[in-house]
Formats: C-alpha cells, structure tokens, sequence
C-alpha cells in the first residue's frame, strides 16, 4: 500500500487545463397540481447549487443512493436539462449561454455513455449506423478518411470486430453493447465523457473489461470522465477525484484516498461502511455504521444540513446553519460538515 | 416468538437428513433456438440455521435453481430433466401436487429482488401478508390483521398500525422489500430462499435488509439460500458458497476458505475481476471472452475458452465435482494445483 497522502496531497493533474468549470449548478423540477389550471405548489430540489473542476485527463466519480441528484447534474452537464441557475464553462467558453450553431458546435465535445446498453441502442439500426449517426448530426465533423472507415476504426479501438459492423444490437451481448455505446460516444473526439453508471447493468467479469477499456481510452485520448455511480468499488477504481452527493449537494468532495481512508463527512462514513468488502475475514472486524430510515423527500428537504435528520452527531447548529462545502481543520478535502473529522482509518485496509 | 420451534404440522419427513439436499438436478428449456440447459447436475445441501450462497453471473442458473426448488418454474417451456429436491429426505418433485402446494411458503418459502413487482399493487400491504395467515391457516380476518401488524413491527416498519393499510406504491425500496420479508417468513418456514434481494437497493439500505435478514435466521433456525452475483454480500453473511457457471456448479466450499484459495480458475477469475473498495487502482485483471450460450455449449468444461490454464483435456471432457481437500470439492482437471497456486497460465494467456 503507498502512503497515505496526509499533509500535502499531491494532485497529478494541478497543472493540467481545467476542461470543465461548473459552478453552483441548481436545477429544481416543480411539483404541479390541478387539473385545469396547473398550480406550481413546490419544487423536487434535485441538483442545488453544485461546483467542481474537471481537468484534463482527469476522472471525477460522483457517487450517491438513488434520487441524491447524480443523473441530473449528467443532464444538465450535458444540456438535456436547463439549470435554473449557475455556470458551466467548457475551455473558457460560457457553455450555458451558447445558442443555435454555436450549441452544436460545442456539442460534439461533451459525449455522454448510458447505463442501459439494452435501451440506449435503437434495435432498428446496425451497429454501424448506430455509430456513424453522431456525423450525420455533425456533417462538419465527417471524418476525412470516410465514415465506414472511420466507424470500423472506432469498434476496433473499443475492442469489437469490426467485421460486426453490418450485425444488429441484439446480436451483441450487454458487454458488448456497452461497447457500442461507448464508440459512438468516442466518434466525434469528444474532450469530456460523462458516464451515467456505465457498468452497474454488466455482470463482474464483463464490467471489469469496460473498466479497463475505459481506463486504456483515457490513457490514449486523454480524456476526461464525469463517472457516475451508485457503486463505491467501481468509483474507488477509476476515480482520480470522488464527489460524494446527497439530496443534491456534495457532501465530500476531494481525492480517492482521502474520501475512502479518511473520509470525515458522517454520511460518506456511513456509505462506506456499509459497502461489503469480498473478505469474509473482515466480517468481525468491520464496523458498519447502519444509517437509521431513508434519504427525506427531495421536495422537502431539511433545514440546515440536510443529512441532520438521520445523522448521529448532528446538534442545534446543523439545524440552524448549512454547512459550507469547505476545508476543514484538520482534514485536506473539503467537507460540508459542521463537525467534520477523520476517524481512526478505515477498517478495511486488508495488507 | 423467541420459543423453541415445533416442526410444522405437515412436516413427514425425517431430522436425520438435511433440511434441504439438491441431488444431480438437471433442468432444461426447449426454445426454437435448440434445448438450452439451465442447471446441469447439481448437488447443493442446506442444514438448518446455515446460510448457502449460490454465486453466479447472469445465465448461470442461479435463479432457475431457485425457481425449482420453490416449485414456480414456468413448464413450460422449462422442464425438470431430472434430479430430486430432498426436503427433510422426500423428493420435492416426484411428490402429490396437493402435499407440495402446503409445503410451500410455509415450510419453504422465497424473497423475490424486485418487491415493487412481486407485490400486488392493487391491496394493501396488510392485506397481503394476512392472506399468508388466512389461506395457510384459516385464521379470521381479525385475527391475521393483528398478525400482519406484528410482522410489520418485526421486520422493521415503522407506525406499523398506521401503514397496514397502505398500498406497495406509498412504501419506499427497502421498506416494501421488508413488507416481502414479513410476507415470506410469517408461517416460520424452516428454509427460505431470497434471489437477490438487495440488488435493487442502495448500499446503506442494502445493509439494513441483510442484518434483518440474518437476525430473522438466528431468531428461527432457519436455512437460508442467498441468490446473488455479488461477492461482497456474499462475504458477508454466507457459511458455505456454490460457485455457478452456465448451469453448472464449479465449486462449492466454505465462505472463508473459498476467497482465501479458491480452487477453480472461474472462481478465481471472479474473484481477481471485482474492484475492492478497500483496493488500489492497479488494473483489474478481467477474465477475458464471454459466459457460452445455453443453446451452444463448448464441449468439455464450459470454462475452459475462457480458462487461462486450459489444456486439451478440458475441452475433450468434464470435469466432475470432486474434492480437493474436505468440504472443499471443485470441477476442474487441475483443481489441486489451482488450489495450491502452483499452476502456470498458458503463454498466449499471459500475453
């Protein structure tokens, strides 16, 4: 095991360009009623006011339970939703003013792979069609050396025979499909890949070639990776960054080491402790923080910190006052945690 | 309801033999692909207050297995090729319809993973669980309303008097997994099945319904058979693990001595492909290929075009589950040297 990196956190990508710059990214969806004249009565608050950096060639995990907000803050990074407010800058271009032509041109940067390799791909069309679909959006972007060419490059970059390129979806396995959706994710040399649990519908020793696979394109395209996913393992893994998201905000946010060896926000603590390790010799060891009851009702999120009602150290001020997403003493990552601190490390350390 | 259990007034058979014992079980399904062969020759056996885990990827036969001991495989098109399924030393399968249909779900009983479907969404949760009580034991209306409150408060459920009445749609993902929980152990049966139960639950919830789940089996000396692809619940709670791979057993062990030497190379590549939350971000070594078609089974072992080590041998025949060390019994050629970790990959595996 290498040191934990306790004082000085060395951050391999501190000079490399920021790619993507989102600043708080609010998103609330309203919750209407009547039938004739439709009353707005309140709002799901599902993305409230989240910021990051993504660098090049960087890969930040955002991880969260259902409903924390993940898949929308994917959206909305991807303009499939409009944000109520904030910023996203894409290479110091202001990505959510862009309009028209300008939209489209930007477009092509931003790629996203799906979860659901059974449903992303349309049954109907050939894989090289699937593929070759993103240069009939973008005809600007048709590869010089011709699209058959190129599509047949891309299924043999992501590991598919490209003799394949005639057969349909449901002649693929979902591992493979999964692959499809990744080449038609690649096609128009994107620079940013958002990745919306890419691998939770694949079985173990298939989602471990995607993992890879996606690892070897970072390494060759130099790509970066929003990586989201509900599995701590996965993002543990290939993340070089970890977001910890709750009802729509980030709980911890800092680099794999510190949120998994010493994560000092109560609710990553608890996420984490309740991940089981494939170590049936942990089973005594571990302790397991069970959280009592559910995430509360989006719609209706409490004041102040909003994992006070289901915290064990939570007090008057956690009620009172919302908790900055902030250094705190003590800790290298930033926390939005009134009592943020690391406890004795991790009990899963298996060396 | 912590007195010592009485053997259910149905129950004929004898306490000599295990609770339940699976002997050369062969099931199969004719498609108009060909007769694909979901479970060939298995050979499980549960004692009481043990807990089996049935380990597999998708296809494996996990849930077929689990199907046909509860005695719900849809025939057809599956078709029970032969075997027995012993319960208390009778045959489950050559038994009157009659007698079976009272054996089950009360003295066998079955969770299923996704509880929003395997409820009725049209009656109450209460009602639910009370139709156990009625139909099984003839309890009035009353009467099996105050049970079903009971088995509410016992699985966890918070205001249980308050929410009987409420349907499956108001309940969240792991209270209605616990409203199916009540269901399955109301009649205190003496094995139950659960086929992923928490697959469809976020990890902290997950750990909830598992602790539940094993407090319930101490409480009732029960014998559980965990359904599940995931190595880590595994590692957690099961006593003795059955490795699946396209229908067949490949190993059955010990939870402890499985995941510190495992002796097949199936399970050793599972093992080698999961990413550790408690991990590095060294590659992961994925077993490379794809789990055979059912329809088109490779002759021999049905590992072995994914198999590192395969040689001739394991392409020309297969290999039977036989021992490698007591308790210990594994279906490979070379399981003695897989288990000692002195055989070598093939040279064209390693490149």
């Amino acid at each position: 095991m290498s040191q934990p990196a306790v004082d000085a956190p060395q951050d391999p990508f501190a000079d490399s360009e920021v790619v993507l710059d989102v600043k708080d990214l609010v998103k609330h969806f309203p919750i209407k009623e009547g039938t004739v004249f439709k009353r707005r009565t309140g709002a799901v608050q599902a993305v409230d006011g989240v910021s990051f950096q993504l660098r090049r060639g960087e890969t930040i995990g955002i991880v969260g339970e259902s409903g924390c907000g993940k898949s929308t803050v994917a959206k909305l990074l991807m303009r499939l939703e409009e944000p109520d407010s904030g910023s996203v800058t894409f290479r110091g271009e202001d990505f959510l003013s862009l309009k028209g032509e300008d939209l489209r041109r930007m477009r092509r940067k931003i790629q996203i792979i799906f979860q659901d390799p059974y449903t992303s791909l349309n049954p109907r069309m050939s894989v090289g069609d699937i593929i070759a679909e993103p240069f009939k959006l973008h005809p600007e972007a048709k590869p010089a050396q011709g699209v058959r060419n190129r599509v047949m490059e891309l299924l043999d970059l992501v590991g598919l025979d490209p003799e394949h390129i005639n057969r349909y979806p449901h002649q693929f396995s979902g591992g493979q499909r999964q692959r499809i959706g990744i080449a038609r994710g690649l096609a128009l040399n994107p620079d940013v890949i958002i990745c919306d649990e890419p691998v939770s519908a694949l079985d173990v020793s298939v989602q471990a070639q995607v993992m890879n696979l996606l690892e070897d394109l970072q390494q060759e395209l130099g790509l970066s990776y929003i990586f989201i996913a509900h599995d701590l393992s996965v993002v543990r893994h290939i993340a070089d960054r970890v977001a910890v998201m709750y009802l729509g905000k980030f709980a911890e946010l800092g680099n794999d080491d510190e949120i998994y060896r010493m994560p000092s926000h109560p609710y990553t603590q608890a996420l984490l402790s309740a991940v089981p390790v494939p170590d049936p010799r942990l089973r005594e060891s571990r302790e397991e923080i069970v959280l009592k009851g559910d995430p509360p009702n989006p719609a209706n999120p409490p004041s102040g910190c909003r994992f006070r009602t289901r915290c064990w150290k939570a007090t008057e001020i956690c009620v009172e006052q919302e908790p900055e997403l902030i250094v705190r003493p003590g800790i290298t990552q930033r926390s939005a945690c009134h009592y943020a601190s690391v406890q004795a490390e991790f009990p899963t350390d298996s060396s | 309801m912590t007195t010592p259990r009485t053997p259910e007034p149905s129950f004929t058979g004898d306490t000599a033999s295990p609770l339940l014992e699976v002997v050369d079980l062969h099931v199969e399904f004719h498609t108009k692909a060909g007769v694909a062969q979901a479970i060939n020759g298995l050979n499980v056996t549960l004692n009481a207050g043990e807990t089996l885990a049935i380990l597999g990827e998708s296809g494996s036969g996990k849930s077929v297995t689990a199907q046909t001991i509860m005695g719900i495989l849809d025939m057809p098109p599956g078709h029970i090729a032969g075997g027995e399924i012993r319960y208390r030393g009778e045959d489950l399968l050559t038994m009157k319809p009659e007698k079976r249909r009272k054996l089950r779900g009360v003295s066998i009983s079955m969770i299923f993973q996704d509880a929003l479907s395997a409820l009725n969404p049209v009656l109450p949760v209460g009602w639910q669980i009370a139709e156990m009580f009625r139909v099984h034991q003839g309890m009035n209306r009353k009467l099996a309303r105050q049970k079903s409150i009971a088995m509410m408060q016992r699985v966890g459920i918070p205001a249980a008097e308050e929410r009987v009445g409420d349907f499956p749609h108001q309940f969240s993902g792991g209270m209605r997994q616990r409203i199916m929980i009540a269901m399955a152990i109301a009649l205190d049966p003496d094995v139950l099945i659960a086929d992923e139960p928490t697959t469809a639950l976020d990890v902290t919830v997950q750990a909830q319904v598992m602790r539940l789940l094993k407090e319930l089996q101490v409480e009732n000396n029960m014998g559980l058979i965990l359904i599940t692809h995931d190595l880590g619940v595994v590692a957690d709670v099961a006593d003795k693990i059955a490795v699946m791979y396209a229908g067949q057993v490949m190993e059955v062990s010990d939870v402890y001595e499985i995941y510190a030497q495992p002796a097949h190379p199936y399970t050793e590549g599972l093992l080698n492909s999961v990413p550790r939350i408690d991990g590095q971000d060294e590659r992961l070594n994925a077993i490379s290929g794809l789990p055979p078609s059912l329809t088109d089974m490779p002759s021999g072992c049905p590992f072995h075009p994914r198999c590192p080590y395969a040689t001739d041998l394991c392409s020309a025949e297969r290999p039977g589950l036989l021992p490698v060390v007591a308790e210990h019994t594994s279906a490979c050629h070379y399981r003695e040297e897989i288990y000692n970790g002195t055989r070598q990959p093939r040279e064209e595996a390693q490149a």
